[in-house]
């Protein structure tokens, strides 16, 4: 049984019809973990009692329990988020033999749906990065080609998703690191509106900006997912309940009459050109599905890089202050506490993490503030305001994932600014707060090239159905690395 | 934008990291370099905009100020994950230093 190219959707028809039981399908993916995961390093753990699950449901399945949406399903979990007893270390030396004391919420909320907790997947360490190279269990390659960096900071999620040896893993998502890497690898990735997920025992990075969402094959499978994770939780003050909910089954699949908005500035200087072709023939798709393309402008989507580059370190900064190597983790003793904590961070942390909590401290610093961080949060605003009003115009926008694709291992690790430059289609979204899907929609030089839909804010729906008619009419989404 | 060694050792001691001597130039070419793109927010004029504050639309979510348990499983593996304790108390270097509690040995504190 070829298990690498199934959809959750088709994995559950067949257990449902008992085809297929939970323990030969996480089997089959074990199976390909032992064989590929050596190569891609997309999973820096991986649970000892999967199979165990996956008989569990089974036999609750045999005797016509409900097992819920997800039951059976195997589910890889990014290194920043806590499952109880797991690791859990985002990464990072500093968090060396750290074990979650509860569940996220994502993740109580995957198991009462069912899931099968299958492993950690590789991060960059705090999620601080574009390729998954700043990882202290190492970097992950492309399963496209191992030479490649397979995108980040998710690149362990879309990595192993890619790799055939799960078919969905949560990412996280603070400035493209869900789009990306599921761009990248040719799979499918969602960041949801901020707000959508709850970040209840995801470790922070910049709160304003962080969520959490799926990495699948298929966009209706990042549905079913997004439909189990979402939704209020006390635990999370910027949760909310949702009056729309997004009921996989009702993707319609026709476009008539939809306007999808294609911004003049995300179509400059900087963009691979055979990216850039790829996008605009999967317009033209849309277009026959029965979309009307408008061009549109968000006229200060040159400064969203800029201002992400302030407010993010300075959250970030604050919330890297608890990594005290008291509570958790490693622990380089001083002359006194002060020089502990200086100790234990200077040596715990990796140069990315360091560089981003100064930079965060310097613009937070008295007499700085206001040039820095005041000054970005008022261009956020205007970013923000861009997306209001073009999307009052349009139903969503389509613009190109990343700029290029996949690029060599160390190519770009010594020099951050071309390192964030990567992220420049997806950081206006976490700003602007609202959703984005990748979708995969061709290949350069045999490298995958994601399309990107950015819609209203708590309109997961449109996006859904957009990427799901596009996946109807291609076949992008079906294709695997050797 | 530039900045000097000074700044990279008072920003690294803000951030309380430890950077060694030879490290500092490269931070320092670093952050200049992020610190000069994002000068560009400059050009633009945002004296009459305000400030993106709340990123979702909800502020002061309040609860009810109420003890809650915690699960003792949770507990002990919180308590588990304490760097230096001393039964189920987290052990610390003093905080104060020069100051010493009665019952700890000089130079530590406890705090729970």
């Amino acid at each position: 049984m070829d298990v690498s190219t199934m959809t959750i959707k088709e994995a559950l028809e067949k257990m449902n019809s008992g085809d297929l039981t939970s323990e030969e399908l996480v089997k089959s993916y074990l199976d390909r973990i032992e064989a590929g995961n050596e190569h891609v390093n997309a999973f820096v753990f991986v649970a000892e009692d999967v199979l165990e699950q996956a008989r569990e449901i089974d036999k609750r399945r045999a005797v016509g329990e409900d097992v819920g949406v997800l039951g059976g399903i195997p589910i890889a979990v990014k290194d920043n988020m806590l499952v109880e007893g797991w690791g859990s270390a985002s990464g990072s030396q500093i968090l060396e033999g750290h074990k979650g004391a509860y569940n996220a919420t994502v993740i109580d909320r995957l198991k009462n749906a069912g899931a099968i907790l299958m492993g950690r997947a590789n991060m960059d360490e705090f999620a601080m990065g574009s390729s998954t190279e700043s990882s202290h269990f190492g970097a992950t390659t492309n399963p496209w080609d191992k030479t490649k960096v397979p995108g980040g900071s998710s690149g362990g999620s879309a990595a192993a998703v890619a790799a055939g040896f799960v078919p969905v893993a949560l990412g996280s998502d603070t400035g493209g690191s869900i789009r990306q890497p599921a761009s990248l690898c040719g799979v499918v990735g969602l960041k949801p509106t901020y707000g959508r997920v709850s970040r209840y025992g995801l470790m922070a990075m910049a709160s304003s900006l962080d969520q959490i969402g799926p990495i699948t094959r298929s966009v209706e499978d990042a549905a079913i997912v997004l439909e189990v994770i979402e939704g209020k939780d006390p635990h999370d003050g910027t949760s909310v309940e949702l009056s729309n909910t997004t009921v996989p089954a009702l993707i319609d699949k026709d476009l008539t009459g939809m306007k999808l908005g294609l911004p003049k500035e995300y179509f400059v200087d900087g963009m691979d050109e055979g990216v850039k072709a790829a996008v605009m023939e999967a317009v033209e798709e849309l277009k026959r599905a029965g979309a009307e393309i408008i061009d549109i402008s968000l006229p200060h989507a040159q400064y969203a890089l800029a201002a992400y580059y302030i407010i993010m370190p300075a959250e970030a900064s604050s919330n890297l202050g608890r990594f005290d190597g008291l509570r958790y983790g490693y622990h380089s003793n001083g002359e006194n506490l002060q020089e502990s904590y200086a100790r234990t961070r200077g040596e715990g942390f990796g140069p990315e993490v360091k560089r981003r909590i100064m930079l965060g401290s310097y613009t937070l610093s008295a007499g700085y503030y206001d040039a820095y961080y005041r000054k970005a949060l008022k261009v956020r605003s205007l970013i923000k305001k861009d997306f209001d009003e073009a999307l009052k115009e349009v139903d969503a926008i389509v613009t190109p994932t990343s700029p290029s694709v996949a690029w060599g291992i160390g190519e770009k690790f010594n020099d951050p600014l071309t390192m964030y430059l990567s992220d420049i289609y997806t950081i206006s979204a976490n700003l602007a707060t609202i959703p984005a899907l990748s979708v995969p929609c061709g290949f350069v030089k045999n490298l995958p090239v994601g399309l990107q839909f950015m819609g209203r804010p708590f309109d997961e729906y449109t996006l859904f159905k957009l990427g799901a008619a596009y996946q109807e009419r291609t076949d992008w989404h079906t294709k695997t690395p050797s | 934008m530039s900045l000097s060694n000074e700044e990279i050792r008072h920003i690294a001691k803000l951030s309380r990291l430890h950077i060694d001597e030879e490290e500092i130039e490269d931070y320092r070419e670093k952050l200049e370099s992020i610190l000069e793109y994002v000068e560009k927010l400059q050009e633009l004029n945002t004296d009459d905009v305000p400030e993106l504050q709340h990123a979702a639309d909800v502020s002061n979510v309040f609860r009810e100020d109420e003890v809650q348990g915690c699960d003792s499983a949770i507990r002990e593996r919180i308590v588990d994950n304490f760097s230096n304790r001393e039964g189920d108390l987290l052990k610390v270097q003093a905080v104060f230093p020069g100051i010493t509690n009665g019952s700890g040995s000089a130079g530590e504190n406890r705090t729970q």
